[in-house]
């Protein structure tokens, strides 16, 4: 595809040895166009003739084919996401859908913005790039705010663990969200590593980041003032990533299709590093009107979206951009997505000292155009025009689809196969070994072999971070203001229903920040489906919005954006539809948060909640029968909000010493997740059926532990939250009376071999390497 | 008492140092890296970090930077210097500290809470431990395993200046695992592992790391 446009600029063809300007355009009709190969729809291409009264030109074309791209105008989703705009107006929101990240109120005139995205299909052909520069889109996102990035998350999916694909793909993407976080120096602090069959050939890779910046500061991403110079600053452009969001993005991956590297970004965090610092100083001395990130897209979106969210004139001079590739043809120019650049709006006064901060900073930066009157972008090449478009036809007014939709023809069938009929363990040594199973599968294991390949402490703000429920960042060191953030997404859920889906993980992120002691405050989104062309698939996406949606205006929750990933699917087999939901809270006092691991002998352990048997969809059946039916956990908003409640007020009155939220694996997996965090087990005793008490996956629940018992269970009955006794921590095992007695040793030993097991050991080496044996200095 | 915490382009835990600076109840100066400006600070630090994103090898463009020629000529004259991750990095690329640090022998970054024993309690950083004693600070880094020719280490062992040695695990591999070294007059110090990231309880492992900032204020007042 790079080929071909190539071919159109400078090489053999119709068009060789001519630039395709406006003018020519004008002239030459009826010349054939590659639209197909750039992705384009024959009526898409057609309505770009429409719009401009001609035929655009080669770089015309390459614009609106990315522009277009399902991944930029979210063009199938589109009719469907407004749902999250029409949400009732939320006080807490400064800014909302529509810019690079929403802006939230947390307090003492702090604003905290944050997005989740992702980066899947990149991060499938080159684990390693791909993920890294995942990091850095979205870094570069909340940037683009006027924040100063303080966090990141990764939620992370994977075919089945031990499949061969797995293991080239996961260490890479490992390695590579690690490499880019730790040089950008932002903690990581939290997230999720899953695997299913299903993200085979498609994983999941979505980064989260969170930025935080006073009220007065927020920046947005748009072109005001004519005569304004419109200045690119950052690295210069080369000819990685051309076409990354139509071509990958946007389509599925076929079995026998060209190798796709090409269309993937190489990252340079040192170069993000400084321009991060760059930023915030600019920033400083207010600098700026208006500024973008180059992220999908690149120039073509930088430009035609700072235009069109303008007053809508702009004028580029394209032979003045920095090249890395000086071969490179002004399509592909416009296409590039070479990372860590970002372009600026900034009143000719103010040019100098712009300069001046970038020179001090090792930052490129050159002035490339002007805002202009009138509302059409123009872009010029020595002199030639070839660009002349209205930015809005470009950016904020793409197709869009009402795409067809139908209920998946395996759904009854499949929400018929009951997971109740599954083979239940009975006897205490069945229980243990069920229970070890769970603790021990890929989903359940001790995840420090990738998050000890994450800075945790970097800024020194980290107050809870991996494997807690959910991260906690101080943002101001003499109050101790502080926020929360949880990234939950159970696709298993989802796949037998995905309104439900979505309402169980948003209220699996509510519940993990309001375990650490934060108030919820705000949603993000990142949406992980198959393709829209298929009915199935665009039925579970329309579904899962409605039920995120719906869910949200019950907990009185903005959403303030996200990210729709389509096209995850190889062949005909699209993946488990996967909402990745994050949730904000806010923390008045972080010296209050709340861990989840015991630390003190002889405390007692209560469980907060009704336990119900709901065995569809858990970890349990997926674990041990390998089957995936039924329905999910019923969702119970209220219970939520009430239970979310009770929790800040426990941890405000310093009733309870830690709090760990029950999902997947249930009870099973928060006791042995508890007991092992500092090696302090507890005798306990389960009333009625002890299968469901260790495994059902009912919701709204939480395990605490309190040297107040008394007091926990008054606050908690006058709140109306059921609580159920369960033991008294201490000694070295988690004993059931009558029927176990597990020891943390064992426990220990299965829960952590598993992911060295799988992806390698470091121990193995250290320490065995003999002094004098290495290179020397 | 002014501790100068420099910043080279790439530097991450500039803030954090000079954090525990404040905290151990120093000032803290912000040095630039392109400046031949030292502001008349009595010690300095180089943080953690990526300083020209590891590039080359890490360390070894900041080492030439313009403000380290003063340090280095500086430390020739007895100013107390800490190199801390990738500042360790740099003192041993300027010259200042023996041996290199080259990739974990298991090529992953890894970062976790690292045992220490203290082998030196009489340098200018490290006078508020004791010998023998066992602190917890981070440890994060992807290029920290100590390395030197053998003849070297043993010098080095002989002449007691190796302050800190892992304990519980060898997180990289380094050679008879070493965690830190000192100059020949125990006042420039570099490591691998983190003190400025345990200087507080809600967000270190401990507050064990507090001592090499408390330590050095009592050196600049001896000296």
């Amino acid at each position: 595809m790079t080929q071909g446009l190539s071919d159109l600029d400078t090489g053999p063809g119709r068009l060789a040895d001519r630039l395709d300007t406006v003018e020519l355009a004008a002239r030459t009709p009826d010349d054939e166009q590659p639209y197909a190969e750039l992705g384009l729809k024959s009526d898409e291409y057609a309505r770009i003739r429409d719009i401009l009264g001609r035929r655009p030109t080669t770089a015309e074309l390459a614009m609106y084919s990315v522009m277009w791209s399902e991944h930029c105008s979210y063009k199938s989703s589109k009719v469907h996401l407004r749902q999250f705009g029409d949400l009732p107006p939320s006080d807490a929101l400064l800014v909302g859908i529509g810019e690079n990240a929403g802006v939230v109120d947390v307090g003492d005139g702090y604003a905290v913005t944050f997005k989740v995205e992702s980066h899947n299909h990149p991060s499938y052909v080159e684990p390693y790039q791909g993920a890294a520069t995942g990091v850095g889109g979205i870094v570069r996102d909340i940037l683009t705010m006027g924040a100063r990035p303080i966090a990141v998350m990764d939620s992370l999916r994977f075919g089945r663990a031990d499949a061969p694909d797995t293991a080239r793909v996961l260490p890479g993407v490992v390695a590579g969200v690690g490499g880019y976080g730790n040089c950008l120096g932002l903690p990581n602090i939290g997230g999720e590593l899953l695997f299913d069959d299903c993200y085979a050939g498609n994983p999941l890779v979505n980064a989260l980041c969170v930025g935080v910046m006073k009220h007065e500061d927020v920046r947005l991403a748009k072109a005001e003032g004519v005569g304004n110079k419109v200045i690119l600053f950052g690295a210069r452009t080369g000819g990685d990533g051309i076409g990354g969001v139509s071509v990958l993005a946007s389509e599925t991956f076929d079995a026998e299709g060209p190798a796709k590297r090409p269309s993937v970004q190489v990252g340079d965090p040192f170069t993000e590093k400084l321009l991060i610092e760059a930023c915030l100083e600019i920033f400083a001395v207010d600098l700026v009107t208006g500024i973008q990130d180059l992220g999908g897209a690149g120039l073509s979106c930088a430009t035609s979206e700072l235009a069109s969210a303008g007053t809508g004139g702009m004028h580029i001079d394209l032979d003045t951009v920095p090249l890395r590739d000086s071969t490179l043809t002004p399509a592909e120019i416009l296409m590039s997505e070479s990372q860590e650049r970002m372009c600026a709006i900034v009143e000719p006064a103010k040019v100098e000292e712009f300069l001046a901060v970038c020179r001090k900073w090792d930052v490129l930066a050159t002035v490339i155009g002007e805002v202009t009157d009138g509302d059409r972008l123009t872009v010029d090449w020595h002199g030639e025009r070839i660009v002349d478009v209205p930015p809005r036809t470009v950016a904020h007014e793409g197709p869009v689809y009402e795409r067809p939709m139908q209920r998946p023809a395996d759904l009854d069938a499949l929400q018929a196969d009951d997971a109740a009929r599954l083979p239940r363990p009975v006897t205490g040594a069945e229980l243990e070994a069920h229970w070890l199973a769970v603790v021990s599968s890929p989903d359940g294991a001790d995840k420090t072999w990738v998050t000890e390949q994450y800075d945790r402490y970097v800024r020194g703000n980290t107050v809870l971070a991996q494997p807690e429920d959910a991260g906690v960042v101080r943002i101001d060191e003499e109050s101790h203001r502080g926020i929360a953030l949880s990234l939950d997404g159970n696709a298993r859920y989802a796949r037998l229903d995905p309104y439900l889906g979505a309402q169980l993980n948003l209220a699996e992120a509510y519940r993990n920040v309001a375990v650490s002691g934060a108030k919820p405050l705000a949603v993000t989104n990142c949406l992980n489906f198959g393709s829209p062309e298929e009915p199935e698939v665009m039925w579970q996406f329309a579904e899962a919005v409605r039920g995120l949606a719906d869910a949200c205006r019950e907990l009185g929750l903005p959403v303030t954006g996200g990210n729709v990933s389509l096209y995850n699917q190889t062949g005909d087999v699209p993946i488990n539809p996967t909402p990745v939901i994050g949730v904000l809270g806010v923390h008045d006092d972080v010296r209050r948060r709340v861990p989840s691991g015991w630390r003190q002998e002889g405390e007692t352990v209560l469980l907060l909640g009704e336990t119900r048997p709901e065995f569809g969809g858990s970890a349990w059946a997926s674990v041990v029968h390998g089957h995936l039916g039924g329905r999910p956990p019923a969702v119970d908003l209220a219970a939520e909000r009430t239970l979310g409640d009770l929790l800040a007020a426990l941890g405000r009155e310093g009733l309870i010493t830690s709090a760990h939220d029950l999902a997947d694996g249930g009870l099973a997996q928060t006791l042995a997740e508890s007991a092992l965090r500092h090696g302090v087990g507890a005798r306990l005793h389960l009333d009625g059926d002890p299968f469901t008490a260790l495994f059902s996956e009912s919701t709204a629940r939480v395990v605490v532990t309190t040297s107040d018992p008394g007091g926990v269970k008054t606050t908690a009955q006058w709140a109306g939250v059921p609580v159920t006794e369960l033991g008294t921590t201490g000694g070295a095992a988690l004993t059931v009376d009558g029927l176990l007695d597990l020891p943390l040793d064992e426990l220990r030993a299965a829960w952590s071999a598993t992911l060295p097991a799988l992806f390698g050991s470091p121990e193995a080496t250290i320490g065995t390497v003999p002094a004098g044996t290495v290179p020397t200095s | 008492m002014r501790i100068g915490v420099l910043t080279f382009p790439g530097s991450l835990d500039d803030v954090d140092a000079a954090r525990a600076v404040r905290l151990a109840g120093g000032e803290p100066v912000a040095l630039w890296h392109a400046d031949h400006d030292l502001k008349d600070v009595d010690a300095v630090v180089l943080p953690g970090g990526f300083s020209y994103g590891d590039y080359l090898r890490a360390g070894a463009i900041a080492a030439r930077a313009p403000l380290m020629q003063d340090v280095v000529d500086r430390a020739k004259q007895g100013l107390p210097v800490l190199g801390i991750c990738n500042g360790f990095q740099v003192l041993c690329e300027a010259g200042l500290l023996p041996g290199a640090l080259t990739r974990n022998s298991h090529l992953h970054f890894r970062n976790r809470d690292q045992v220490l024993q203290v082998e030196r309690a009489d340098t200018a950083w490290t006078t508020d431990y004791s010998e023998g004693q066992r602190i917890v600070i981070p440890v994060k880094n992807g290029e920290g395993r100590y390395v030197a020719a053998d003849a070297d280490l043993d010098r080095l062992e002989g002449e007691g200046r190796v302050v800190f040695r892992y304990v519980d695990g060898n997180p990289n591999g380094s050679s008879r695992d070493i965690a830190g070294v000192t100059s020949e007059d125990g006042r420039v110090v570099g490591l691998m592992p983190h003190p400025e990231h345990a200087v507080e309880d809600l967000t270190g492992p401990s507050t064990d790391g507090l001592g090499f900032f408390t330590s050095v204020l009592k050196a600049v007042v001896a000296a």
